[in-house]
Parts: structure tokens; C-alpha cells; sequence
């Protein structure tokens, strides 16, 4: 990306003046070399952020930024509807609060050494992932209405999972808001027989070793210690969030003139949060994001279930579960005055710092875990959020490491089989139904995640805990 | 000549289908989604589905087609090697042929999640081959 325009603010931090039909700045948070590794088009994108009705503060890039689609993959943007804000379907994306959750296991890395290829085959045939997998659980018209109103709580209600996993999801497990009569019948058809279901793409399940730790006393108050095993989940809403982003996007791109508002490129699609498209659009998100807790909700109980298996011992409680996709009406305070406003993260973490009331007790003086998924053969990590990302980012960070190479190009340089010995000799396990997918999915064709991190961590947005490392990955 | 290809996109990929007429740019394209997930040839033409849809301008028709295709390929758990498609002024009627997934011989790569307005094109080029793409999210 060209920065010469840019006005550099901290060593991680680049502000974007606002000029023409800018209604704000876009800042980057990043260093020199992630900024100049970025697509031009993450500039052009955050600046059509900038222009949306409603905006408050800023147009944010976070670390990872990368070329989306309307909105930058890393991108997060605040509207206050009092003001004429928007909500925007393309802001939020096609897989709606596509997210990671990260499960204690309370095992050490030896317990599973002599067990790993089981413990893979285990979870790859009793996890369905990949295109054409079923989920065992099917939903007729009214289990799915209340899916999509209580999420996680549903899943838990029906025995997938203890109360005391909610308090470590966002929403306490169950999105507030959702109006399940504004999801067609088209998108709870496609969400048939997806539940449970990890999708494909980026999603996986990996088994992970904790590497490092860098901050112990935090590490401790989340009963996370150097070479302790956790599992880790990074899957989204499924077939019913693409299909609500599908239609919304359509209907909110066409109508978009209606309401006044200019779009420079259709794909940020949007509607004032006070116009009737908006209203249901929200009510449609928020239950999509409830799929999005109750998919991951079974998976994390179809887990449990080849644990007890193969490793009885194990007990698997959760660290937590971020989502990225969404847009929230949060409170902040802006310039000392608080404010409700509609975050949109589009590919990026809320990160609520120490002290926020809607963390859960044992966490409310910690900050909320920030789970980083990285690539299949490099690492992933847990930050803590911080009181000054709260005022820096509305309390965002980053989600992940970020492409750095097309899929195109990926598939052209990697082979899918030849990855894969090569992570099993770096004692990694890699279980999928695709070569192709492994390859667009190599661990060369994503950014340095550590690079990442630390500039997050130097930003202020969220502090480094512990890092991880795979050590048996289930590709979706 | 009616041809496809994948163009690059950093996160997700493109299609571009490109014909003589919209019609053809519109089933190369859907070859190109095809691709994606696995090799168009790979894919028997057992059964027959048929799909319209309308559009208040033809870009959006082409995206219409795509997601159409992708809901169809979803709830139905089937892959599509064969298309054909009308355009009556702006409503499109076309038949997509293919069969179930099989994982073992289409060893599926991803799954489309949805045609997106991004980089969304269906105009004629210089040469007056119509050309038809977007970026899919994956």
C-alpha cells in the first residue's frame, strides 16, 4: 500500500485525514512493514468507510487489515443512529459472527503425544467438516426459530454443553435482539443440515500446545500454563448467515438510493439503523449470529465427545469464544460523553478491556480473552483486552494473520500432500478431505501472524498471553 | 471462444465467464463457480434443475444466477458440470446439470458461500465478447 498520504501517529499507528466525502479518518493500526504489505484496496475500502452516514470517530484498520469486500477484512466502524447511522450488510459479511473458541483440556502435550493420530482420526470422523458433510442434528421450522433466539443457551438447554460454558461466550451465550421472523425460509432450508458442522475454507478444529507465555499472571487467571493442551474451533453461522447476508446485501444495495445514501461501491450495501430494512436486517443478523453460537456450542460437545473417548481424563471447560462478523450496539465513551452506538467488526475481535460490565465475574477484572487463529502449520494466540483499546478501537483488535496470497495463486505454488508430510514432520497432523484446500490454505499464503500480534500488543488494542501451536488440525 | 477463469482476490476468488452473448458469459461464469470447488469435468450430468430469477439491471441478474446456483448446489448437496441460460430482457431461466457430492472423486476444496458485488462486471469488452464476473466469498 502506498502510505506516502498517511501521517504516521505512534510506531503502530497511521491516520488517513478526511477529506472529500469523507465524513471521518481512517486509522491504521499497524507498523511500516504490515502497511506497506497491505492491498491498496484496503485504503480505498476503509476510505469508503469513511464516507457511510453516521460514522463516529474514525474508520479503523486493524493489523491484519486485507482487501475484502465493501468493508476491509480488519475493519471496524462505529454508527450512531442518532445521527443518521448506518447498518451494513456488507459490513458485516456473508458468515455472520464467524468466530474461535478456545477449550481448556486440563491434558499436558505429553497425554496426547502417543495418541495424536487417533485422537485426529477421532475428531475428523466424528466432526463433519468440508463441502457435502451433514450435521447429525436436524431442525424442524420450530427448533429452528428457537435455535435462533437463544444460540448457545438453546444448545445448552438441549444438553450440548453446562451452563457455565455460557458465561465464557459473548452475549453470555444468547444474542439479545434477534427476530427470527426476519430469517427467510430459504436461509433456515440451507441451515438444515449444517448444524454442527465446521464448513470449509479457513474454518478448522485444531488440538494446540500452549508454546509460550508472555504475560504469567494473566496466563494464570485464565488456567493457561506453558504446555498445557487446548483445543481451538473457528467456524461461523453456516449456510443460514450467507444466505441473511445474501439476501440483505441484495436488498440493501438496491434500496440504498432510496434512502439517500451514495455508496461508492455497491458491495458496502447499507441502510440507516432507523429505516424499516435496517430494523429487520438487524433482527436477522442477531439470529444469525445465535447460529453461530449454537453451531459452535455442538461442535464444542461433539469434541467432549471423542475426548471422553479417546482421552477420559480430559475435561474440556471453556477459555472463551470470541466472534468476529458482527455488527453490536455497544456502549462507549466518546469525548467523555457515553454513547450507545453499532460497532461493525468485519473480520476483527471485540476486545473489551478490564472492568467491563458485560464480562462474567471471574473475568471482569481480567479483560475479555482474544483468541488469534493463525495459519494450520504456524500458531495461534491469546491476547487479553485492554482499557485503552476500549477508547483506541472501540475495545476491537485484530481476528487473525490475514492473507497475504490469493487462493488462486496459493494453489498454484503449494501442493496439498507435500504440505501435509511436511507438518508431520514438524509432528503436526494435518487430517482433510482436500489437497486442493490444504494448499490454498498454506501456511505460506497468510501473513506473519506474530507480526501481527505485536503490533497489536504495541497499539494498545490487546495484550500478548500465550501463544500456541498446533499440533493436530482438522481442515474444514 | 466461451471460456472461464479464477482471478485473484486476496481473501476469496473471482470468476469471469466470457461469450459471445450474456447468456454464455453467464454459464462460463458458473463453470468458474464449479471450479472452485472442485474440476467441472469430474461432474456426471445425472440431474437436471432449473432456476430463475429477476433483476432490476443484468449485474445483478449475474449475481442472482450465482447465488441461485450456490443455494441450489447447498440444500441439495450437489455439484453442477453443465448450464444453460436465457435472458428475456431482465429475467434469466436456465437449467444447471450435475449430481450429488461425492467426496471421495470431487475431493471438494471449499464450499461458496456467496456471489458478492465486488469487482462485479457483465459488460462487452473491446473485442464484443460479453464478459460476467464477481468475487465469491469462500
Amino acid at each position: 500500500m502506498d502510505i506516502t498520504s498517511l501521517k504516521q501517529t505512534s510506531e503502530d499507528q497511521w491516520e488517513l485525514p478526511a477529506t472529500g466525502k469523507m465524513r471521518a479518518p481512517v486509522i491504521f493500526y499497524a507498523d511500516r512493514a504490515l502497511l506497506e504489505g497491505m492491498d491498496d484496496k484496503v485504503r480505498e475500502q476503509a476510505t469508503n468507510v469513511a464516507t457511510l452516514p453516521g460514522i463516529v470517530k474514525a474508520s479503523y484498520v486493524m493489523p491484519d487489515g486485507h482487501w475484502g469486500y465493501g468493508f476491509p477484512i480488519g475493519g471496524v466502524a462505529a454508527f450512531d443512529a442518532d445521527e443518521g447511522g448506518v447498518v451494513s450488510a456488507g459490513g458485516v459479511g456473508f458468515d455472520i459472527s464467524c468466530g474461535v473458541r478456545c477449550l481448556l483440556t486440563g491434558l499436558q502435550a505429553e497425554d496426547i503425544e502417543p495418541v495424536k493420530e487417533q485422537l485426529a482420526d477421532a475428531l475428523f470422523a466424528n466432526i463433519p467438516a468440508g463441502v457435502g458433510s451433514t450435521g447429525r442434528i436436524h431442525l424442524d421450522d420450530d427448533e429452528m426459530t428457537a435455535m435462533l433466539r437463544g444460540g448457545a443457551r438453546w444448545a445448552v438447554d438441549r444438553g450440548w454443553g453446562s451452563r457455565e460454558d455460557l458465561e465464557r461466550i459473548e452475549e453470555h451465550g444468547s444474542m439479545q435482539g434477534a427476530e427470527p421472523e426476519h430469517v427467510s425460509q430459504k436461509a433456515r432450508h440451507r441451515q438444515r443440515n449444517e448444524m454442527g458442522t465446521l464448513g470449509s475454507g479457513n474454518h478448522y478444529l485444531e488440538v494446540q500446545r500452549v508454546a509460550e507465555i508472555f504475560d504469567p499472571d494473566i496466563a494464570a487467571q485464565l488456567s493457561l500454563a506453558e504446555g498445557d493442551v487446548v483445543v481451538s474451533i473457528h467456524c461461523g453461522s453456516r449456510g443460514l448467515g450467507h444466505q441473511i447476508g445474501t439476501e440483505y446485501l441484495r436488498e440493501m444495495a438496491i434500496a440504498a438510493a432510496e434512502h439517500g445514501i451514495d455508496l461508492p461501491d455497491r458491495e458496502l450495501a447499507c441502510a440507516p439503523l432507523r429505516s424499516e430494512v435496517g430494523h429487520r436486517y438487524l433482527g436477522a443478523m442477531r439470529a444469525g449470529i445465535n447460529c453461530a453460537l449454537a453451531n459452535r456450542q455442538i461442535i464444542t460437545h461433539l469434541t467432549r465427545e471423542v475426548f471422553s473417548d479417546v482421552l477420559p481424563k480430559a475435561e474440556l471447560p471453556l477459555l472463551y469464544d470470541v466472534s468476529h462478523n458482527t455488527c453490536k450496539e455497544e456502549e462507549h465513551i466518546v469525548d467523555g460523553a457515553k454513547r450507545r452506538l453499532f460497532i461493525h467488526r468485519k473480520g476483527a475481535t471485540r476486545a473489551f478491556g478490564p472492568g467491563h460490565p458485560e464480562l462474567p465475574g471471574q473475568l471482569r477484572d481480567v479483560g475479555q480473552p482474544v483468541l488469534i487463529g493463525g495459519s494450520m502449520g504456524t500458531e495461534s494466540w491469546v491476547l487479553i483486552g485492554t482499557k485503552e483499546g476500549m477508547a483506541r478501537s472501540f475495545g476491537s483488535a485484530c481476528h487473525g494473520a490475514g492473507r497475504r496470497m490469493s487462493r488462486h495463486r496459493a494453489k498454484k505454488q503449494w501442493r496439498g500432500s507435500k504440505l501435509i508430510k511436511n507438518l508431520a514432520h514438524r509432528g503436526i497432523i494435518v487430517r482433510s478431505v482436500s489437497m486442493r484446500g490444504v494448499a490454498e490454505e498454506a501456511p505460506g499464503a497468510y501473513k506473519d501472524v506474530r507480526a501481527v500480534v505485536d503490533s497489536a500488543d504495541r497499539a494498545g488494542l490487546a495484550r500478548k498471553v500465550a501463544r500456541l501451536e498446533p499440533r493436530v488440525c482438522i481442515k474444514g | 471462444m466461451p471460456s472461464w477463469e479464477h482471478f485473484p482476490h486476496e481473501a476469496d476468488i473471482g470468476v469471469r465467464g466470457q461469450g459471445d452473448s450474456p447468456e454464455v458469459a453467464f454459464e462460463q461464469a458458473a463453470l468458474g463457480l464449479t471450479a472452485v470447488i472442485t474440476e467441472p469435468g469430474s461432474v456426471r450430468a445425472e440431474e437436471a434443475v432449473t432456476i430463475t430469477c429477476e433483476a432490476p439491471s443484468l449485474d445483478v441478474l449475474f449475481v442472482d444466477w450465482l447465488n441461485a446456483l450456490i443455494y441450489e448446489m447447498t440444500t441439495r448437496s450437489m455439484l453442477f458440470g453443465r448450464f444453460q441460460v436465457k435472458i428475456d430482457g431482465l429475467r434469466l431461466s436456465g437449467q444447471a446439470e450435475g449430481e450429488p457430492v461425492d467426496r471421495q472423486r470431487h475431493e471438494p476444496v471449499v464450499e461458496p458461500k456467496g456471489a458478492t458485488f465486488t469487482e462485479l462486471q457483465v459488460d462487452q469488452n473491446d473485442e464484443g465478447q460479453w464478459v460476467a464476473q464477481c468475487v465469491v466469498d469462500v
